[in-house]
C-alpha cells in the first residue's frame, strides 16, 4: 500500500472537463453541464496555531449531492462547517483564500454569517429538534425568528418543508406534539425539514445517518436523491457506500487536503490516487 | 424497501431482454438466409453482429459499476454476475448467427443438398430453449430452467443424427462434400446455440436459488428430475 | 508474584467477604436513613408544639401587645413575602443575566474571574450581608426599611441565581445553539428564544432554591428590616418578617409568645417545603437531561 504519510498529489480534475461516464442511470444522466455553487480555490483553516485545512481547491456543482469522504481528523466535517461560516462559533480560527458561493464571496467583510447561513443550511450527525417546541413549531422556527409572520406563508411552508422531507404523511395529524415525540429517523427528517423550511440554496449534512438504523438510514438517502433536483447538497459520510450510492461527485480529504474529487463513479471504480482506492474500499482509514 | 436506484436494476434486466432478443432474431435471420438462399439477409445478420458487442460491453460497464456503487445485497449480486455471464453467451449466440450467415451466402451459390427440414427444426428447438432460459430473467421459473437443461439432449441427438446423414451423403457422393461439411458447421453451431441457452438457464436457477447445478447430475441429460 | 490460591477463596473465606460487605451495605444504609431522621425531627416538634396555636386568626390578625392573648403573626407573613418579591425583582434579573453572560458570551479568563467571586459571595456569612447593607443604606437614609430588607435578600440570591443559571445553560446541549445559527438565527435570539427557553424549568427551579435559601434568613433583616408589629404601608418603613418575629417571639418571657413563635417557624418551614416541593414537580422532566 501506498506510503500514507505523504499525501501528495492532489488530482482534481476540472469540472468542465470531466470525462464523460458510461452514464445509464437517471442520476447520472442529470449531471453536465453543471452549474458551479461554490467555486473554492486555495483555502485554508486554522484552529489556533493548528492548521486544519491546506490549499483547498475544489469546485461544487450546483443541484447535485458532493459526498465528502476522509477518514476522522482529516479536514472533512471543517471543511462543511466553513462552507456556512459555522467553524467560527469555535473561537480562534483563521481563513485564507476564496470561498465563493455563486459568484459571492461568502468571507467578504460585509456579509453576516447569518445570511450566509441562511443560504446555506446545516443538518446535523444527532437529530435535534428544539425539546420545547412541537413538530410545526421546530420547521417554523427559522422563519419565525427571521421575522415571517404571515400565518398564511407559515402554513404553506409548512407543510411543503414537511412534505420536501418525506415527513408530511407521518406526521401531519400530530403537528402539536413536540418534535422530540418522534422516532430518530423522524427527528432527523424533521430537522431537515426545519432546515428546508428557510428555503436555503444549498443544504449541508453532517454525518446525517450515522446515528440511524438501516431502514431510517435507506429513508435519509431516498430524500437526498429527491433533493438533488432543487438543492445543492453536501454530505459528509462515513459510509462509502452511502457516498457512492447518494452521490454525484465525491471529494477525498486526508491529512486536511483534498487528495482526489471526480465523478463518484471514477472516484470508486478508477480513481486516480492509491490512498484513495484504498480508502474507499475499506483498507484503511 | 424500494430504493431509487432500484430502477438501474431493471434497466440492467432489460438491457439483458434486448440483447437476448437481439440474439435470437440474429438466428433466426440467419437460417432464414441459408433456407431461402437469401444473401442479403446474410449480410444483415453479419452487419448487426455489433450491435450484440456494444450490448455485452455495456452490460459488463454497468454490472460492474452496480457491485461497486450499489452495494449489491446477496440476490442483486447473483442477478448482476449471471447478468454478464449471460450476455457473455448472447454474444456467443450473436458469432454463432454470424458463422451460420456466412456459410449462407457460400450455400446460397449452389443447388440444396437436400430440403431444410431437419435445420429449422432444430433451430426452433434451440430458440424456444434460449426464450424459455431468458425469460427467467423476468419471471423465475426453475422448473423451466431445468427443463431447458434437459431438452439440450434433444438438439444433440439431432445434432448426431443429422451429422451421420450428412456423412453418408459425403460417401455416396463426394461433390457434396463442401455443401455436407459447411451444414455440419452450421449444424453444430445450432448445438452450440443450444448449449449457451442451457449455461443461461443453469445459471437462472443459480440466480433464483443461489445454488450452482453445473456439472450435476440434476441436470444432465440422462438425470433423475430435480425433486 | 501472587499464587493462583489467592484469587481461588476458600469455602470460609467466601463466607467472611459475604458478611463484610453485607455489613458494610447496612452501615451505609443507617447512615443515609440518619440523614432523613432530623427532617422528620423538625417537623415533629414544630407540628407538636406550633399546631395548636395555629388559627384563623393567626393568619389574619396583627400581634397583641405583650400580655394579651390571642393575634396573629399576619403582618410578618406579607412582610415575608413583600422581601421576597423586592429580592427577587432584583437578585432574579442580575442573577440570570449574570448566569447567561456566564455561559454564552464571557471568555474563560473572565468567567473564571467571575464565578471564583460568586462562589465567594456564596460564602459570605449572611450577617455580614445584613451589616453591609446597614451601612449601605440604613445609615445614609437614618432609617430602617423594607428596601434595605430586600436588597440584602437580593444580593444574596445575585450569586446563587447565577450560578444555577449557568450550569443550566451548560447543560444545553450545543447541537441546540448550532441548529438555530445555522438556520440563520441571530446569536441574541438564539440565546433567548432557544437556549434560555430550553433551560427554562432550570432556571426557575434554581431561582425558587434561591428564593426558599432566603426566605428563612433571619441575620440579613436584623440590621434592615428589623420588624415592628403594624401593617407597614411604605417600602420606606421597616418591615416585619416571619423570621424576626419569630425571634423576637422566642426570646420573649411570655408564653403565649413562644407558642406563638413555634405556629410562625411551621408556617415557615410550611412556605419553604412547598417551594421545594414545587422545586421537584417542575424539574421531574427535564426533558434535555
Amino acid at each position: 500500500m501506498a506510503d500514507l504519510s505523504q499525501a501528495k498529489p492532489v488530482v482534481t480534475r476540472p469540472v468542465a472537463s470531466a470525462p464523460p461516464m458510461a452514464p445509464r442511470t437517471p442520476a447520472a444522466i442529470a449531471k453536465e453541464p453543471m452549474e458551479v455553487a461554490f467555486d473554492i480555490s486555495g483555502f485554508s483553516l486554522w484552529y489556533g496555531a493548528n492548521q486544519a485545512l491546506f490549499d483547498v481547491g475544489i469546485q461544487i456543482p450546483a443541484r447535485a449531492v458532493t459526498a465528502i469522504i476522509g477518514p476522522s481528523g482529516c479536514g472533512k466535517s471543517t471543511f462543511l462547517r466553513a462552507l456556512n461560516r459555522m467553524h467560527e462559533l469555535t473561537p480562534g480560527t483563521r481563513i485564507a483564500g476564496r470561498l465563493r458561493l455563486f459568484g459571492e464571496d461568502l468571507y467578504a467583510a460585509a456579509v453576516d454569517p447569518a445570511v450566509v447561513r441562511r443560504r446555506v443550511g446545516m443538518v446535523f450527525q444527532k437529530s435535534n429538534p428544539f425539546p420545547t417546541m412541537s413538530i410545526a413549531e421546530n420547521v417554523l422556527v427559522g422563519l419565525r425568528l427571521n421575522g415571517v409572520n404571515d400565518r398564511a406563508l407559515l402554513r404553506q411552508r409548512l407543510e411543503e418543508s414537511l412534505r420536501m422531507a418525506a415527513l408530511w404523511d407521518e406526521v401531519k395529524d400530530i403537528l402539536g406534539r413536540p418534535g422530540s415525540s418522534l422516532s430518530g429517523g423522524q427527528q432527523q427528517r424533521l430537522c431537515i425539514a426545519r432546515a428546508l423550511a428557510v428555503q436555503p440554496e444549498v443544504l449541508l449534512m453532517d454525518e446525517p445517518c450515522s446515528a440511524l438504523d438501516p431502514l431510517a438510514t435507506a429513508k435519509i438517502e431516498e430524500l437526498i436523491n429527491d433533493l438533488r433536483a432543487s438543492f445543492t447538497v453536501i454530505i459528509v459520510t462515513h459510509n462509502m457506500q452511502q457516498a457512492a450510492r447518494v452521490s454525484n461527485r465525491t471529494a477525498f480529504f486526508y491529512l486536511g487536503r483534498l487528495v482526489e474529487y471526480d465523478e463518484t463513479s471514477t472516484i470508486f471504480m478508477n480513481p486516480s490516487n492509491p490512498q484513495t482506492e484504498a480508502y474507499v474500499a475499506g483498507r484503511f482509514g | 424497501m424500494k430504493r431509487f436506484f432500484d430502477a438501474e436494476l431493471e434497466t440492467f434486466r432489460s438491457q439483458l431482454i434486448l440483447m437476448g432478443e437481439t440474439a435470437i432474431e440474429q438466428v433466426r435471420t440467419a437460417i432464414q438466409a441459408l433456407v431461402e438462399a437469401k444473401t442479403g439477409l446474410a449480410e444483415q445478420v453479419i452487419a448487426a453482429d455489433d450491435r450484440l458487442d456494444r450490448l455485452e460491453v455495456e452490460i459488463d460497464n454497468e454490472a460492474v459499476r452496480y457491485m461497486n456503487l450499489r452495494a449489491p445485497i446477496a440476490s442483486e449480486l447473483r442477478l448482476v454476475i449471471v447478468g454478464m455471464k449471460a450476455s457473455h453467451d448472447l454474444e456467443r449466440v450473436g458469432d454463432e448467427a454470424t458463422s451460420i450467415a456466412k456459410r449462407a451466402i457460400k450455400l446460397s451459390a449452389e443447388p440444396p443438398l437436400k430440403p431444410y427440414i431437419d435445420i429449422p427444426r432444430m433451430v426452433s428447438m434451440a430458440l424456444e430453449m434460449l426464450r424459455d432460459a431468458l425469460d427467467c430473467f423476468l419471471q423465475v421459473d426453475e422448473a423451466k430452467a431445468v427443463a431447458v437443461c434437459k431438452r439440450d439432449a434433444e438438439v444433440d441427438n439431432l445434432n448426431r443424427q443429422l451429422y451421420r446423414e450428412l456423412t453418408s451423403f459425403m460417401i455416396e457422393r463426394p461433390e457434396t462434400i463442401s455443401r455436407a461439411i459447411e451444414l455440419m458447421f452450421i449444424s453444430k453451431s445450432i448445438e452450440r446455440i443450444a448449449d449457451h441457452a442451457t449455461n443461461i438457464a443453469e445459471e437462472m436457477i443459480y440466480l433464483s436459488q443461489g445454488k450452482d447445478v453445473r456439472h450435476t447430475e440434476e441436470v444432465k441429460k440422462d438425470g433423475k428430475p430435480l425433486a | 508474584m501472587t499464587t493462583p490460591s489467592q484469587f481461588q477463596p476458600t469455602a470460609r473465606r467466601h463466607a467472611w467477604r459475604k458478611f463484610t460487605s453485607g455489613a458494610m451495605a447496612g452501615l451505609m444504609l443507617v447512615c443515609a436513613v440518619a440523614v432523613m431522621a432530623p427532617i422528620f425531627l423538625v417537623l415533629f416538634f414544630l407540628v407538636r408544639e406550633g399546631a395548636s396555636s395555629l388559627d384563623w386568626s393567626f393568619f389574619t390578625q396583627l400581634p397583641k401587645p405583650s400580655g394579651e392573648l390571642g393575634g396573629g403573626m399576619a403582618n410578618a407573613i406579607v412582610g415575608t413575602f413583600t422581601l421576597l418579591a423586592m429580592a427577587a425583582a432584583i437578585g432574579v434579573p442580575v442573577g440570570v443575566m449574570g448566569g447567561v453572560y456566564l455561559a454564552e458570551y464571557g471568555s474563560d479568563r473572565a468567567n473564571s474571574w467571575i464565578r471564583f467571586t460568586a462562589d465567594v459571595l456564596n460564602g459570605v456569612p449572611s450577617i455580614v450581608w445584613g451589616m453591609v447593607v446597614y451601612g449601605l443604606l440604613v445609615v445614609p437614609f437614618k432609617t430602617f426599611s423594607a428596601y434595605a430588607g430586600g436588597v440584602a435578600l437580593g444580593f444574596m440570591m445575585i450569586p446563587l441565581v447565577m450560578r444555577t443559571t449557568e450550569e443550566v445553560l451548560v447543560l444545553v446541549p450545543q447541537g441546540y445553539r448550532e441548529a438555530a445559527l445555522a438556520l440563520g438565527i441571530p446569536r441574541w435570539k438564539t440565546i433567548t428564544v432557544i437556549v434560555v427557553r430550553t433551560a427554562l424549568k432550570g432556571i426557575v427551579t434554581g431561582i425558587l432554591i434561591a428564593m426558599a435559601r432566603v426566605a428563612g434568613e433571619t441575620a440579613p433583616l436584623l440590621f434592615t428590616a428589623l420588624g415592628n408589629n403594624f401593617w407597614s404601608h411604605r417600602l420606606s418603613e421597616p418591615i416585619s418578617a416571619l423570621p424576626l418575629q419569630i425571634f423576637t417571639y422566642a426570646t420573649s418571657a411570655y408564653d403565649d409568645w413562644h407558642r406563638q413563635a413555634w405556629a410562625g417557624a411551621l408556617v415557615l418551614m410550611g412556605m419553604i417545603l412547598s417551594l421545594n416541593i414545587l422545586v421537584r414537580v417542575l424539574s421531574r422532566d427535564r426533558s434535555f437531561k
